[in-house]
């Protein structure tokens, strides 16, 4: 039984592991010679990374309340390297912090919630996998010690998300009052879709589409990117995101799979908003960085549009794209992370002449925005190929023509700071940069992600072969 | 034959080549970007001869099967239709193999000496690369999704290669219009492609194949039941299938780029505009044979006659031509006509198919003597410094090397005993004897006007004004006869053009994999040989020594000579259609819909999304119990909506 216990919990209790060897270091600090915190969390990230591919058990544990599956490893092992990333990423930006360590204990602990929550059978564990990977994000948002705008966010963000977890866990009661069980598959079994259930899952779907932000539960989005330091907010848009749409595909397609035809329109109406308005959002932004991060809100309407489709393909171009998408916008964040952190330049419009003096990072950058927007040959466009087509495959060509004319939409708004880098002329382009071995590395992991993902078509084989539908 | 590793290395040795070279190549690798490349492609050959050994001669059994060595799924669209990349080996690609490796290999060595202190030598090389690596990734397709990926990759590299001399504006625009003209047919192939698969439901050679020739099968029933403007969608699918490989292959009316495309230096047309790329469209044809034989003959008869008259028409060009590398070009064009209409009377299986392994075998033996002649034409070009037959002359005491090869391509082109070409063309006569007396006799008078033009085009170089280059030759600018690099090519090639011939083809490549014996009659070949030397003899009347003769022929010929020596204003027509008619019928409203309307509509969606995001800039308001508030109404909205769909 322990043996088991072990070898199945092993991603998540390596990462509480690596949580405890941190918080013993920071307590053993010594000021006047301070660790290599950036040495030692990352190469404990990276074997963390490495590890989740030894021993790949499945199976259950407590009655179901904890289960494995060959998937979930996968989607494990995605979101392990997108801590990595954004952890390399961070150090330029946070190394001169006084509570370096604390950094990287929260990020885990949010990883170690989302990984629950990914594993979880049961809404209990659930709402308590939810909570984890949320409450050290607000802290992590506040991280900006000396900028009111940080303390703002982690402020707002606590806040919202109380509302969106009473709303949850008011849904979790009328689901346990109407079905009896907290277990998602006797509740599949229980649902005889009336009313109050029904009331119940749309509370259940609003949790989800908080944390998605889905229009219109998106409005934090704003203010937290804003506020929030730049890896925390690519982590946000990418990690934290991509751990809550597993857990939405599978509640929408396993638990949930009776009422395809409710959510189905509830998906369709918000994606329609979360594309459109999302669009919006990012056509405006002149300061890079939100820039990015206000684009994520979109992609998400994409994804709603693959999901909506409740097929197999639907969850494994679902799956695809956040891999992808991991790839382009970490790619993206790592190089407006270096540069912002390197000169303190953060608008669009001083990329102008970027080429220039940097062509490396030009390129770089050039690919990921390539890559969000969707243009072939890079991973983009066939991430969002098959969200597309998986959405077509249900007949929903009117949902689908929209996502199109927006992602038309979309590459003018990331093919607009190509067009600066490249194009504009200016007298006093961004001096050039040297990156650094650390940030480096994380850049060339994405571009090489980006390319892989792209060109070798087992990968999405792969992820295929994993997915099912409802 | 489990050598998968061997065989992928064939084509990836070119690639890594290319990348190396492409990366590193202008700064680092210069000096030995030659070495480099011609070793590279010295062990593709040789894995490629020994695959062949192993293919053809270690072979047991009757039948002659396709092998899929290796292969990948890159793209699944559904069950059956994906894309994959794999390694095929079945007989024609096997020659394929060796055709392009030996005479890449050929051409990369010949290139050591002709593009010595060229200022972007490494630049060359990886191009010459990148072009091997997709002629090669093109042969072995499994799926014919990779053939029109590679097919594409080929056309690229030909754009970079015929204008490598970018500073030239000729050279430039030739490729341009290679490009133009071959992506235009290439349009007609992606959507034959797309017709034979969406009846077929699937991408992949053999099972497409299978499904469209097979005569229960449903798959055949829909290609053939599906009609538009009176043809069946299978006859639509595969003949524009033929028009992405007419393009390719420079067939009749697509021909036209091919000519220009002698901008380029010369080992290249030797490569790609003999040997190798312009067969690719015989080979595609080649390759869905049997479902052209089979399943539509009605198709197969349109590549017979295109093929035919592209042959003679465009021999009786190159009589006129008196540039030497457009001479090659549209003798060329007409050889490749020959393997085109070869194709077109073949059947399937058995003595029927004696048409496809000869055009398979002319496709061969071509290949050694074109690149030879072409070869050997740079020589002469290295030189003497110009591509006009005026300027030249009397070569052949100071260019005895290059003097005896070239005779001896000119023979086996012409067709005479015991040369290569006299083998291949006599079973594509014979072949086309069988089938079709008309398409016989044209295949026939172009035999006798193609010893009569290459004949011209030997004397003119080598023989003709005597005294007159001897300063020339002397002069210190010139190379003399070339390296030692260019001339091995050149012998080994003639090794080929002699003794190709003598391979029992027919044992090896047929429509149905089956042993073909190839008939061979005396009493068959006295014609073709009478014809052949009837033109030699004209053209050493005329020729061989300097003359008005010539001239008074041309001057009674009057209206005829002056149309084929502007190729009968096909490019005017060309010119005229796009300039004239297209342009202004399409192009000019077009481009005023473009302006006024797109444009138009995009400027509205814009401004549409300036003001609402003015407005939604206000609901942004910063205050968390606004949020909460609209949070609040999605909830109810979205619920409301919920148990409305329940009820």
């Amino acid at each position: 039984m322990l043996n088991e216990f072990l070898i199945l919990m092993k991603q998540e209790l390596l990462l509480c592991i690596i949580l405890f060897i941190t918080l013993i270091l920071k307590i053993s600090d010594n000021e006047n010679s301070p660790r290599n915190w950036a040495g030692i969390v990352n190469s404990l990230l990276l074997i963390n990374f490495l590890a989740g591919f030894i021993l790949p058990t499945t199976g259950e544990l407590f009655n179901g309340m904890y289960k494995v599956t060959e998937l979930m490893i996968f989607e494990k092992n995605m979101l392990n390297l997108g801590l990595l990333v954004v952890s390399l990423m961070a150090h330029p930006c946070i190394k001169t912090h006084k509570h370096l360590p604390e950094f990287y204990m929260l990020i885990i602990s949010t990883l170690i919630g989302m990984f629950f929550m990914i594993s979880s059978g049961n809404l209990l564990l659930f709402y308590v996998g939810l909570e984890l990977s949320t409450i050290p994000m607000a802290a992590l948002a506040n991280f900006n010690l000396n900028k009111s705008s940080s303390s703002e966010a982690g402020m707002k963000m606590i806040l919202s998300s109380a509302f969106s977890s009473a709303l949850l866990l008011m849904g979790v009661s009328f689901i346990y009052g109407t079905t009896g069980s907290f277990s998602f598959v006797q509740i599949t079994s229980q649902l005889d879709n009336n009313a109050l259930q029904v009331f119940a899952f749309v509370l259940l779907f609003t949790g989800f589409a908080f944390k998605l932000s889905v229009v219109p539960f998106h409005f934090w989005t704003a203010d937290v990117y804003e506020g929030a330091p730049v890896p925390v907010a690519a982590y946000l848009s990418v990690v934290s995101k991509a751990a809550v749409a597993f857990v939405f595909i599978t509640v929408l397609y396993k638990v949930f799979g009776t009422m395809a035809n409710i959510w189905y329109v509830l998906l369709f109406l918000t994606s329609v908003l979360t594309i459109g308005i999302g669009n919006i959002f990012a056509v405006r932004q002149e300061n890079i960085k939100r820039f990015l991060a206000f684009s994520s809100i979109a992609q998400v309407g994409f994804i709603l549009v693959g999901i909506s489709s409740g097929t197999q393909a639907g969850e494994a171009s679902m799956i695809y794209f956040l891999l992808i998408y991991l790839f382009s916008n970490l790619g993206a964040f790592g190089v407006v992370n270096v540069v912002s952190s390197m000169s303190g330049k953060e608008n669009i419009s001083d990329y102008k002449g970027f080429y220039k003096t940097n062509p490396a990072l030009s390129w770089f950058l050039t690919i990921s925005l390539f890559s969000l927007a969707g243009v072939p040959p890079t991973a983009g466009f066939f991430g969002k190929l098959f969200l597309l087509t998986s959405g077509a495959s249900t007949g929903n060509y009117l949902l689908v023509g929209y996502a199109a004319i927006n992602m038309i939409v979309s590459m003018y708004y990331y093919l607009r700071i190509v067009k600066a880098i490249f194009m504009d002329e200016n007298a006093m382009p961004i001096a050039n940069i040297k990156a650094g071995i650390i940030p480096g590395i994380a850049i060339a992991i994405c571009v090489i992600g980006i390319l892989v993902t792209g060109f070798a078509g087992g990968v999405y084989n792969y992820i295929y072969s994993l997915s099912s539908g409802i | 034959m489990n050598l998968p590793m061997n065989l992928l290395l064939i084509p990836l040795l070119p690639f890594a080549t290319f990348l190396l070279l492409g990366i590193f190549g202008r700064k680092y690798l210069s000096p030995v970007a030659g070495i480099i490349g011609t070793t590279s492609l010295l062990v593709s050959a040789i894995l490629s001869l020994q695959a062949a050994y192993s293919y053809f001669i270690q072979h047991t059994g009757e039948v002659y099967t396709s092998i899929v060595a290796w292969k990948m799924t890159w793209l699944p669209f559904s069950q059956d239709v994906s894309i994959d990349i794999g390694f095929m080996l079945d007989p024609i690609s096997v020659m394929m193999l060796v055709v392009v490796t030996v005479v890449s290999l050929m051409v990369h060595l010949y290139s050591l000496g002709y593009m010595k202190g060229e200022d972007r030598f490494a630049t060359y090389y990886a191009f010459l690369s990148l072009f091997t690596f997709s002629m090669l990734g093109l042969v072995v397709s499994v799926n014919i999704f990779q053939i029109y990926m590679f097919w594409e990759l080929v056309g690229v590299s030909s754009f970079l290669l015929i204008g490598f001399y970018f500073d030239k504006p000729s050279a430039v625009a030739a490729s341009k219009k290679a490009f133009i003209v071959t992506r235009f047919a290439d349009l007609g192939f992606l959507i034959g492609i797309l017709i034979l698969s969406y009846h077929a439901h699937t991408l992949d050679f053999p099972t497409l194949i299978q499904r469209l020739t097979a005569s229960d099968s449903t798959y055949l029933t829909s290609a053939i039941g599906s009609s538009f403007l009176g043809f069946s969608a299978l006859t639509w699918g595969l003949v524009l299938v033929f028009m992405g490989g007419a393009g390719k292959s420079a067939i009749f009316p697509l021909h036209i780029w091919l000519p220009d495309a002698m901008e380029g230096p010369t080992p290249v047309s030797a490569l790609i505009h003999a040997a190798t790329m312009v067969v690719a469209g015989v080979f595609l044809v080649a390759r869905l044979f049997p479902i052209y034989a089979i399943s539509c003959p009605g198709a197969l008869e349109l590549v017979m006659w295109t093929g035919a008259i592209s042959a003679m028409f465009a021999a009786i060009i190159a009589c006129t031509q008196t540039d030497i590398k457009r001479v090659l070009a549209y003798s060329t064009m007409s050889q490749i006509g020959y393997m085109m209409f070869a194709l077109g009377v073949a059947g399937y299986g058995g003595e029927n198919g004696l048409g496809f392994t000869a055009s398979m075998f002319h496709l061969f033996t071509h290949a050694f003597f074109k690149a030879l002649l072409f070869l050997g034409a740079g020589a002469v070009i290295h030189m003497i410094h110009s591509n006009e037959m005026k300027d030249m002359g009397g070569l052949r005491k100071s260019m005895p090397i290059t003097h005896i090869t070239f005779l001896i391509a000119c023979l086996a082109i012409a067709g005479i005993p015991p040369f290569a070409g006299f083998f291949s063309k006599e079973e594509i006569l014979s072949a086309a004897w069988n089938a079709n007396k008309a398409i016989y006799y044209i295949a026939l008078i172009t035999a006798g006007i193609t010893a009569f033009y290459m004949f011209r085009l030997y004397y003119n170089i080598f023989w003709s004004k005597e005294a007159k280059h001897d300063s020339h030759i002397h002069d210190e600018h010139s190379h003399g006869e070339g390296t030692l690099t260019m001339k091995i090519p050149l012998l080994i090639l003639s090794i080929g053009a002699i003794g190709a011939g003598f391979i029992p083809f027919g044992n090896f490549v047929s429509s149905d994999g089956h042993h073909l014996h190839l008939p061979f009659e005396i009493a068959n070949a006295i014609m073709p040989i009478g014809v052949a030397i009837a033109g030699i003899l004209m053209a050493t009347a005329l020729y061989k020594k300097e003359n008005d003769k010539s001239d008074k022929i041309v001057a009674a010929l009057g209206g005829i000579y002056k149309g084929a020596y502007h190729k009968f204003y096909i490019d005017e027509i060309y010119l005229f259609v796009t300039k004239k008619i297209l342009f202004n019928l399409i192009g000019r409203p077009a481009a005023w819909i473009d302006k006024n309307i797109v444009d138009g509509a995009m400027n509205g969606i814009a401004s549409l999304v300036m003001w609402k995001a003015n407005l939604i800039k206000s609901i942004q308001s910063g205050k968390v119990q606004d949020y909460a508030l609209y949070f609040y109404i999605g909830v109810f909205g979205l619920a409301i909506l919920a148990i409305y769909l329940v009820k």
